[in-house]
């Protein structure tokens, strides 16, 4: 789950990390009050979960309070991609000397969190990473073991900053480190890091994402934020389908059955789970099919919860039939979840055998799930049909309809 | 021959009293594993299914030589697990629960690296040497377990344990059986990479091919094509990539938390190009994965 | 008392028998029974979540609880 710009800055600044003057402005007023007190030329940022702002015109610089205000008025309908923003934050801006950037997140590969520095900061870091690979220093650390000043040392000395530079630049590196432990982050990144002109060190612009599992742990500090728990925090914002979905997950903790997105396609889908769903989604277009949805089935939900995402899947407009399909089952049950759509379709005031184009779970309980299916007419197949046969057949029915 | 687990491998299941861990333990003894004990705190002197119940992982290893673990308790009380099972001297671990934060993860993985013992998952349904033992609750019941998988020469490694059992299942079907089968995990940092497992199936006589599960995010077939290419591998390894679709849908979240397209490095048309320059060839469907498999097992007899 | 799939029936005996009536609503993993009322109650909302686990028959004399699948 991402921050917002003024959030991260507020966790950096609580860290001890040196920041320009600001404040956060919901109306045009208080953009003029920021300014004001400022009382120098300032920089206003729409404040948006996406990158892209400059591009977007979201980001001005003004000169006077009446020229905040102005530009506050300009810039806050602006849409980010697909981004509202309710706040603009107003900060003093500062001539530039130097450019630096950091970011800690992790690597898979070597299981251990990195610190990425480099002094050509400002722009896209993959691209200075290729051009400049000497500029761009990455540097594992542990998370089993105290992680003292000299990793952030170490990192910034690799990319050749010395003297006083290395010597302020360590701390703030070093505490941008500590904040991505102590709070679950899969990414702190500042970037620009600068050194003003007149010698300080200031974090110019910051992202933080805390891992979504873990915020559970952190209450203290969302709540300390503002961030409400209803709040999802994706790049994206969720659709009214999407939103449905996490409810009817929500809402028994057996098992899954959401993770829903909308398409725009005919064909729902009832599938599963998290690498079935994958290669089902894919078998459909395969063969030409036009999902209305991509979902996921997993572990052992309720026969009520299969049931309401049924209800859901059908209830999207222009969805004319529902395909049922998973991988060879372990822990889910074929019956339990052969219950949940045949109730769904009939709670739908839909003939289950006209509205299920194929039901393919084969594995546990799946002679009690084939008896439901055969007493309500609805065609299924057993592990003999693959799971690309079986999206095949579903395709077909649609076009045959 | 098989690799991690075989008949003879002894193990025990720590929140053994849960829901699913009631489940897995029961499954896993009717397909013949030999569970000794069980862990969860406050609950010593009880049984699951003849399975004796104890407080502490030393009270088990104190007494008998325990070969791996699979834990099985809620998220928050999992890096707690693994480092009990780790400080007494398990040597494999095997973690079904899902939901833990990657810095927990981490940790545990170090502190694995540190005691000379392996990790898998989390977030996986563990692991299966047909006909000999399984770990988890890949398979399900026992007797689905048995027909989906079959003992042979073709190690399986899958990020979806959903699929695990569906290749299995074909690979069976087409007569092709499997020396183990093992649910890695899907999530973003796990404990033991297709990479990783590859010295221990080429170490495995009975081992003839591999057939692995793939998805869009992450690295892993980044380092499987490295490790084949760097080691001159004997193994003919065939590939299934799922989530195609995903390559046009950057930035979105399918599937596992692992799964999310985040660099041009990601997309599953640069993983099949990486993949096929290291000579792993790539099935575009699961039923495509046996004559893969039966041609280049030709190639190299 | 049935649901679209599953139809559970208990003896009239060990509905009043409050003793058996509370085993039944502890020992069924989806609450079907419930037990806090003068007489047994059967949920009639949870009874297509029935997983066949059979604990229920166990309780009381054979026959007196019973587990018909309505499509079989």
């Amino acid at each position: 789950m991402r921050f917002y710009e003024h959030e991260s800055k507020t966790l950096f600044a609580k860290h001890g990390m040196p920041l320009g003057k600001s404040g956060l402005a919901r109306s045009t007023e208080e953009a003029h009050g920021i300014a004001a007190e400022i009382g120098q030329p300032v920089v206003l940022k729409s404040q948006v979960l996406s990158g892209g702002r400059m591009k977007a015109g979201a980001v001005k610089f003004a000169d006077t309070p009446d020229e905040a205000a102005a530009l506050f008025d300009e810039i806050l309908p602006i849409v980010v991609n697909g981004q509202h923003a309710e706040s603009v934050l107003v900060e003093e801006k500062s001539p530039i000397a130097q450019e630096y950037y950091v970011g800690v997140t992790w690597d898979g590969r070597r299981k251990l969190p990195v610190v990425i520095f480099s002094d050509m900061g400002g722009i896209d870091i993959e691209e200075v990473a290729e051009t400049h690979p000497d500029h761009v220093s990455k540097t594992h650390f542990s998370t089993l073991f105290p992680v003292t000043p000299r990793v952030a040392k170490e990192a910034i000395g690799a990319t050749g900053v010395s003297g006083s530079d290395l010597n302020r630049l360590t701390p703030i590196v070093h505490e941008l480190i500590q904040v991505f432990l102590k709070y679950d982050l899969t990414l702190a990144e500042i970037n620009p890091l600068v050194r003003l002109e007149d010698g300080r060190f200031v974090v110019l612009d910051g992202h933080v994402d805390m891992e979504a599992e873990a915020r559970g742990s952190h209450e203290a500090l969302l709540e300390e934020l503002g961030i409400q728990p209803e709040e999802t925090r994706q790049a994206r914002p969720p659709t009214d389908f999407e939103i449905a979905g996490a409810k009817v997950d929500a809402s028994d903790h057996r098992g899954v059955a959401g993770n829903v997105v909308g398409f725009d396609g005919d064909l729902g889908l009832v599938i599963g789970a998290g690498g079935g769903s994958l290669t089902l989604f894919d078998a459909v277009r395969k063969h030409g099919g036009k999902p209305a949805n991509y979902c996921e089935i997993g572990g052992n939900p309720s026969v009520k919860k299969t049931c309401e995402l049924t209800k859901l899947v059908l209830g999207k407009p222009g969805v004319e039939k529902i395909a049922v399909m998973m991988n060879v089952v372990s822990n889910t049950r074929v019956d339990i979840v052969a219950r949940g759509v045949i109730k769904g379709c009939v709670e739908s005031g839909r003939d289950p055998a006209d509205t299920i184009a194929i039901f393919r779970i084969p594995g546990a309980w799946e002679d009690e799930g084939f008896k439901i299916l055969k007493k309500y007419g609805v065609e299924f197949c057993d592990r003999s049909v693959s799971m690309y046969q079986a999206a095949g057949r579903a395709v077909a029915k649609m076009q045959a309809s | 021959m098989s690799i991690l687990i075989n008949a003879d491998a002894t193990f025990i299941v720590q929140g053994i009293t849960g829901r699913e861990a009631v489940n897995l333990t029961r499954e896993n003894l009717d397909y013949g594993a030999k569970i000794i004990g069980g862990v969860t705190p406050g609950r010593a002197g009880r049984d699951v299914y003849g399975v004796p119940v104890f407080d502490c992982v030393r009270d088990i290893t104190a007494k008998s030589h325990v070969d791996g673990s699979v834990v099985c308790v809620p998220p928050k009380f999992t890096r707690d697990a693994v480092f009990e099972a780790l400080e007494n001297g398990i040597k494999l671990i095997v973690i079904v629960t899902e939901r833990i934060p990657r810095r927990e993860v981490a940790q545990m993985v170090e502190l694995a690296a540190l005691r000379g013992a392996r990790i898998i998952g989390p977030n996986c349904l563990g692991l299966i040497s047909p006909g000999e033992a399984k770990m988890g609750g890949i398979g399900g019941p026992a007797a689905n377990t048995r027909t989906a998988y079959s003992k042979g020469p073709v190690g399986v490694m899958s990020r979806s344990g959903g699929m695990t059992t569906e290749i299995a299942n074909t690979l069976t079907a087409a007569g092709l059986g499997q020396s183990t089968a093992v649910s890695i995990g899907g999530d973003a940092i796990i404990g033991t990479s297709y990479a990783e497992l590859m010295p221990l199936f080429e170490a495995d006589p009975e081992t003839q091919a591999i057939a692995i599960y793939s998805e869009p995010g992450g690295r892993m077939e980044a380092e499987l094509a490295d490790w084949v290419r760097d080691n001159g591998s004997r193994l003919p390894i065939v590939a299934f990539m799922a989530g195609r679709f995903m390559d046009e849908m950057p930035g979105m979240r399918f599937g596992h938390a692992g799964t999310i397209v985040e660099g041009k490095a990601d997309t599953t048309a640069d993983k099949i190009e990486r993949m096929r320059a290291a000579g792993i060839s790539v099935a575009e469907r699961i039923e495509e994965i046996p004559a893969l498999i039966r041609e280049r097992l030709g190639e190299t007899s | 008392m049935s649901g679209m799939f599953i139809e559970v029936t208990v003896d009239a005996k060990i509905a009043d028998d409050r003793e058996l009536a509370k085993k039944l609503e502890e020992v069924c993993p989806v609450a079907i029974f419930d037990s806090s009322g003068e007489t047994l109650r059967i949920a009639e909302e949870n009874l297509d979540e029935c997983v066949l686990c059979d604990l229920c028959l166990e309780i009381g004399p054979k026959g007196a609880v019973q587990v018909h699948k309505l499509y079989e």
